[in-house]
């Protein structure tokens, strides 16, 4: 492998780390703050992405579709907290498991009735349509380039403010440990109910700005969950920096087991995981007691 | 009213069951044969749910395994034999959930539910990537497993009523082996296991031990029921593996109550029947039962029996609920 295909693979894990990045981030500071597990995260992802499809076909603007998809997510974030996540605070997992498949269910049917089952595609902003020429036959679509970017720019955002501002140090805080800081004083009905949201929303956002290099079809979203929780279990659950390792690590296995091992690509991230499970069962960043 | 509960009770459900093909169409007993099997895999699953604790999410993936090895083991124009294929798909299953259970058992919570889901998961793209047994479009199996002794048919699967009563023996069947072990030393300590794991495991249970054979058991039953779901469709593909399985089985699991052995199989009654009904009437059926789901887990915590307790008044288990008492404040 020369090094100009090396880089292109690198470029492409990374890009793929990313994404799981935003998703997963979602996923695990709605656990690490809500103490909920919500299966219908992934789904938010496939809904980003018809939200992305139904705004531009009809607009004809990628970026009217970015904002209006992350809009409505955020809002139906929003809303699902106030009539139905709420009531599994405390509840056991096993309510919480069956509760968000219910919301799959419903969802996904709703996602029927409104765009169909059709598998679709959205063409990306043309400014960034182009591709950028590497070697004589070996060219870089710009936009994968621009997930990279923008990707790494929202990843600083989150991690700027888990760990600099008020709300993050509450957020850290509540995932650390739930009931001293309730104890403190903070409440959590409002921290809860913009944690939920604004995960949903990431894991749309992750939906919308891949619907330009993927197609955009009805099972991506529980592909996608499943992803998410082998990057939670490989970094450890509730912590954003455990989120980016873990996404990255798998972004890189899949990738390069694509490149060096095509015949068995598709197990090795569980072998990944399978691995890091018999290491440190509580994920690479975890802590010892969950 | 000790007698009726324990025997009276079984006993005429038994009949009625027996009874059932005898009375109403073919199709309905196609629909019963699936409802035991469905009640067969979701009773299995609650033995590590109910009983253990445990929410798992790969039940599914043993249950399409051993469809799989009946399909893999099934020649194109001949029947596989019973007495091989059958002991290979429960082994199969089996062992899968020794690895699977191994590496699962060593997390808790909600680390556990993740694991299983994703190592579930992976089976299924074994079936779904690889030419394995016709990949994404699944494997037909042309005949029917052969149940024979010398040369002489026993059961002639073919038929649909012989079917049923093969399957109904098997329900009986595995709703006496999990009775056994839930009454068993071993039962017990898996449910102590399950209620306070720190102090079962200072009074010295081997909480890993102890999970890893629930787990095993559990899921060579829900090969059982994979075989048999497999022998009557005549087709596997993919989706059998897949994790919207096992969350539907979950759901029966907890219609049907997590502190009974054969609430679960009440549980799959319900729920298929009420996808019956809903398929039949509306395109948007999922929509519907995904509302039920959520108004079950909302309103319903403890199942159906929630409901029966509110209209008989608290009839049942009495003793259980005493022994969980009792339990809590050694």
């Amino acid at each position: 492998m020369d090094l100009a295909t090396f880089g292109v693979q690198l470029l492409n894990a990374i890009q793929y780390g990313m994404v799981l990045f935003l998703v997963a981030s979602g996923l695990t500071l709605v656990f690490g703050i809500l103490g909920v597990i919500n299966l219908a995260h992934g789904t938010f992802y496939m809904l980003g992405a018809y939200l992305a499809y139904g705004i531009a076909t009809s607009t004809g603007s990628f970026w009217l579709a970015m904002i209006g998809g992350v809009a409505i997510a955020f809002v139906v974030g929003l809303l699902l907290e106030n009539v139905f996540i709420r009531r599994l605070y405390g509840r056991d997992h096993l309510a919480q498991v069956l509760l968000s498949f219910g919301l799959i269910l419903v969802l996904d049917d709703i996602r029927q009735i409104v765009f169909g089952k059709d598998v679709h595609s959205v063409a990306a902003p043309q400014f960034l349509s182009g591709s950028i020429q590497l070697t004589d036959n070996m060219s870089y679509p710009v936009y994968r380039l621009a997930i990279c970017v923008f990707c790494l720019f929202i990843a600083a955002a989150i991690f700027f403010v888990i760990q600099r501002t008020k709300i993050g140090m509450i957020v850290r805080a509540g995932a650390e440990n739930r009931e001293m800081t309730r104890a403190l004083g903070i409440r959590f009905d409002q921290i809860n109910r913009y944690v939920f949201a604004v995960g949903i929303a990431l894991a749309a956002l992750a939906g919308i700005v891949v619907s330009p290099i993927s197609t955009v079809f009805p099972g991506m979203g529980d592909g996608m969950l499943i992803l998410s929780f082998v990057v939670i279990v490989v970094g450890g659950i509730g912590s954003i920096t455990g989120a980016a390792l873990g996404a990255l690590l798998i972004g890189l296995t899949d990738t390069f087991g694509k490149v060096f091992f095509p015949s068995v690509s598709s197990i090795l991230i569980y072998v990944l995981m399978a691995a890091v499970l018999v290491w440190r069962p509580n994920g690479i960043l975890g802590r010892r007691e969950v | 009213m000790a007698f009726a509960r324990t025997w009276l009770l079984p006993a005429l459900l038994l009949l009625a069951a027996v009874a059932l093909p005898f009375l109403v169409p073919t199709y309905y007993v196609q629909f019963a044969s699936k409802v035991l099997i469905m009640g067969i895999l979701a009773m299995a699953l609650n033995l590590v749910v109910g009983f253990g604790g445990l929410v798992s999410m790969c039940h599914a993936a043993f249950f399409g395994l051993a469809g799989y090895v009946l399909a893999i083991a099934t020649p194109k124009y001949d029947p596989a034999s019973f007495w091989t294929s059958f002991p290979l798909a429960v082994g199969v299953s089996a062992f899968a959930a020794l690895i699977i259970g191994a590496l699962a058992l060593r997390t808790r919570g909600v680390y556990f539910i993740m694991v299983t889901l994703a190592f579930g998961e992976m089976l299924f793209f074994l079936f779904h990537d690889t030419k394995l047994a016709g990949g994404s479009d699944g494997a037909f199996i042309n005949y029917k497993p052969d149940v024979t002794i010398g040369g002489v048919t026993l059961l002639n699967l073919d038929k649909p009523l012989i079917f049923y009563l093969t399957v109904l023996a098997f329900t009986v069947a595995t709703i006496a082996l999990l009775t056994m072990l839930v009454r068993s030393p071993f039962g017990h300590a898996l449910q102590a296991a399950r209620d306070n794991e720190r102090r079962a495991r200072s009074l010295g249970f081997p909480i890993f031990r102890l999970r890893l054979t629930a787990f095993v058991i559990s899921g060579a039953v829900a090969g059982v029921a994979g075989y048999l779901a497999a022998a009557q469709y005549g087709y596997v593909a993919p989706q059998m593996l897949g994790w919207h399985v096992s969350a539907t089985v979950l759901v029966m699991v907890l219609i049907g109550g997590l502190r009974s052995v054969a609430g679960p199989l009440v549980g799959a009654l319900v729920l298929l029947g009420l996808e019956e009904v809903l398929k039949s009437s509306t395109e948007y059926w999922k929509l519907i039962e995904g509302l039920v789901v959520i108004a079950i887990v909302l309103m319903l915590p403890d199942g159906m029996r929630h409901l029966l307790n509110a209209v008989f008044g608290p009839a049942d288990d009495r003793s259980e609920e005493a022994a969980v008492g009792e339990a809590k404040h050694v």
